[in-house]
C-alpha cells in the first residue's frame, strides 16, 4: 500500500494567545492530484499550510509527508518534501539574484557545484526564467517574480507544491501564463486560493475550510454548483460564472 | 533615495577597474586610504602624487569624470569642517587679508582636506565600478562575519520594497488631503514611520518563515566559491603598492 503524499489526521491548534484555529482536520491528498484548498478569510487556510513543513507544530492530531511524520527531527526532510509558495514573491524572494534564491533551497539540502547548478537551471527552465537567472529580483515584473518563486521550490524536488494565492494581484495574462506552468509539472499541488475559476481550471478536486474544519471535499465542479455550502461558507462565484455551463473536462 | 532600485552610485561598464574582483578592490581602497592617512600632511608632494594615481584610477575606470565630480559633493560636510579650523584653532597666526588665521589650524585643515578628499575619490572609484551586491558579496569573501553580510544582504534586498511601502502611504496620506506644511502635521508623519516600522517588522517574520520553509537552519549556504588568479591581486594592488612607494619615498627624504 503507498502512502498519501499528504496525510492529516485529526489536526487541531490553538495559537498561543489562546485563539483556536483548527479544531480536527482530516486531508489525504494522493499522487498526481491537484486540490484546491477554499475556504472564506479567517478559516484556518493559512495555519493549516504552516503546518503542512512543520513551521508550526500540531497542538493534537498528526501531519505526515509521504508516510514521514512532520516531527522537529524530520523537518528539513519535510521541509524538502514540501514546498510551499508564499503570496507575497517579495516574502519569498529574498537573495539578491534569482539564481542565488533558486540555489538556496537545495543548498539548504547540502547541494554544491554541478549538481545545484543543474538543479537551478531545470527549475527556472520550467517556470520559463531561465533567461533571468542573473537579474536582481526586484526588477522582474510581479507575474515574473511569482514564477521565480515557483521555482525556488521546485528547485527542491518536492513531493507536494503548496501555493498560497497563487494567482492574487496578477494580471489576466500574467494568471493565465501560471496556470499553464502549473499544469506542466508533474507534481501533486495543493493551492489555496479565493479565485474559484481558477480552482475549477486548475484542480479536479476541491475541499473547503471554515471554522478549522473540512466541511467538503469533492470534485471542484459539484463543489461549487452546491449552492447551500457555498453560502454557509461564504463563497461565491464571480459574477457572470457558471461552472454548469462549462464543458466537462 | 529615490533613484531607481538604489544603485544611483554605480555607472555600468567594462573597463579593466569594472572588472576586478569585488573583495580585490576593497582590500586595495583599505590598503591605499590607510597609506594616505599615514602620510605626514607637510609632504605637500606626495599628496599631489597620490592625486595623479586617483585620477589615473578614474580615467581607467572610463566613468565620466563629471559624473564623479558630481559626486564629490558628498564632501561637503568635512570640507565645511576644515575651513572653520584655521578661525578657531590656537597658536602663532598669520595675517591673510582682513582675516587672522591660525596656522597650525592651516595645516590641520589641509591635511584634512586633502586626505578626504582622495579617500573620497578612492571610494567612489570602488562605489561607480562596483555593483552593490558584489559589495557584498566581497566582504562576505573577506571573512566578514555571517551575520553582518546577511544584514547588508537584507537592506540591499529590500531597501527598494521598503521605500516603495512608504511612496504608497504618503499618496494615499496626500490623497486623503494631508500636507504636511507645519510642525502640527508631525504626529502623522510619525504614525507612518510606525506603520511602516511594523510593516517592515512582519514583512521580516514572513521572510524568515520562507526562509525556514526551504530548509534555513540558521546559516546561509555558501553559493560563491571562486578563486582570485594572482594577476587580479596584482592589478588591484599596483595603486596601494605605488601609494606606499610614494609614502615611503616621502618619510625617507622628510
Amino acid at each position: 500500500m503507498s502512502f498519501p503524499v499528504l496525510d492529516v489526521q485529526g489536526l487541531a491548534y490553538a495559537y498561543p494567545d489562546g485563539h483556536q484555529a483548527l479544531f480536527g482536520v482530516n486531508l489525504h491528498v494522493h499522487q498526481g492530484e491537484r486540490v484546491a484548498l477554499l475556504g472564506p478569510n479567517g478559516a484556518g487556510k493559512t495555519t493549516l499550510v504552516l503546518h503542512l513543513n512543520g513551521i508550526l507544530t500540531a497542538g493534537k492530531g498528526a501531519v505526515a509527508v509521504s508516510g514521514l511524520p512532520v516531527t522537529k527531527d524530520n523537518l528539513l526532510e519535510i521541509r524538502r518534501r514540501v514546498g510551499i509558495v508564499f503570496q507575497d514573491p517579495d516574502d519569498q524572494l529574498f537573495m539578491p539574484t534569482v539564481r542565488d534564491d533558486v540555489a538556496f533551497g537545495p543548498a539548504n539540502l547540502g547541494l554544491r557545484g554541478a549538481e545545484l547548478d543543474a538543479r537551478v537551471a531545470s527549475a527556472l527552465e520550467a517556470v520559463g526564467m531561465a533567461d533571468f537567472a542573473d537579474r536582481p529580483p526586484h526588477h522582474l515584473s510581479f507575474g515574473q517574480r511569482r514564477r521565480v518563486a515557483v521555482a525556488t521550490v521546485l528547485a527542491m524536488e518536492p513531493e507536494i507544491l503548496v501555493l498560497d494565492e497563487p494567482s492574487s494581484n496578477l494580471d489576466p495574462a500574467s494568471r493565465r501564463e501560471l496556470a499553464d506552468i502549473l499544469r506542466s509539472l508533474d507534481v501533486t499541488v495543493l493551492m489555496v486560493t479565493h479565485d474559484l475559476p481558477y480552482a475549477l481550471e486548475l484542480c479536479e478536486r476541491a475541499v473547503i475550510l471554515s471554522d478549522g474544519v473540512i466541511v467538503a471535499d469533492g470534485p471542484t465542479r459539484d463543489i461549487l454548483l452546491d449552492e447551500e455550502t457555498m453560502r454557509a461558507h461564504r463563497l461565491e462565484l464571480p459574477f457572470g460564472f457558471n461552472p454548469a455551463t462549462l464543458p466537462e473536462r | 533615495m529615490g533613484a531607481p532600485h538604489g544603485h544611483h552610485l554605480h555607472w555600468h561598464g567594462h573597463s579593466p577597474i569594472h572588472r576586478l574582483p569585488a573583495h580585490v578592490k576593497l582590500v586595495s581602497l583599505l590598503a591605499f586610504v590607510v597609506t594616505v592617512v599615514a602620510t605626514p600632511r607637510e609632504a605637500y608632494w606626495a599628496f599631489a602624487a597620490y592625486l595623479l594615481l586617483m585620477l589615473g584610477v578614474w580615467v581607467a575606470s572610463r566613468v565620466p569624470l563629471g559624473y564623479l565630480a558630481r559626486r564629490m559633493v558628498v564632501e561637503v560636510p568635512f570640507v565645511v569642517f576644515a575651513l572653520l579650523i584655521p578661525f578657531v584653532a590656537t597658536g602663532p597666526r598669520v595675517d591673510v587679508g582682513p582675516l587672522s588665521l591660525s596656522e597650525p589650524g592651516l595645516l590641520a585643515a589641509w591635511g584634512i582636506l586633502a586626505k578626504a578628499t582622495l579617500g573620497v575619490m578612492a571610494s567612489l572609484a570602488l562605489a561607480t565600478t562596483t555593483e552593490p551586491r558584489d559589495i557584498v558579496a566581497g566582504l562576505e569573501h573577506l571573512r566578514l562575519p555571517a551575520l553582518m553580510v546577511g544584514i547588508l544582504t537584507f537592506m540591499l534586498r529590500y531597501l527598494d520594497v521598503v521605500v516603495g511601502e512608504l511612496e504608497r502611504m504618503r499618496i494615499a496620506r496626500e490623497s486623503r488631503g494631508f500636507r504636511a506644511t507645519s510642525v502640527r502635521q508631525w504626529p502623522a508623519i510619525a504614525a507612518t514611520t510606525g506603520a511602516l516600522f511594523i510593516r517592515s517588522y512582519e514583512r521580516g517574520e514572513r521572510v524568515h518563515l520562507a526562509m525556514l520553509s526551504r530548509g534555513y537552519g540558521g546559516r546561509m549556504p555558501l553559493l560563491h566559491e571562486t578563486s582570485t588568479p594572482a594577476s587580479a591581486w596584482a592589478r588591484g594592488l599596483a595603486l596601494p603598492a605605488a601609494a606606499l612607494l610614494v609614502l615611503v619615498a616621502a618619510v625617507v627624504l622628510r
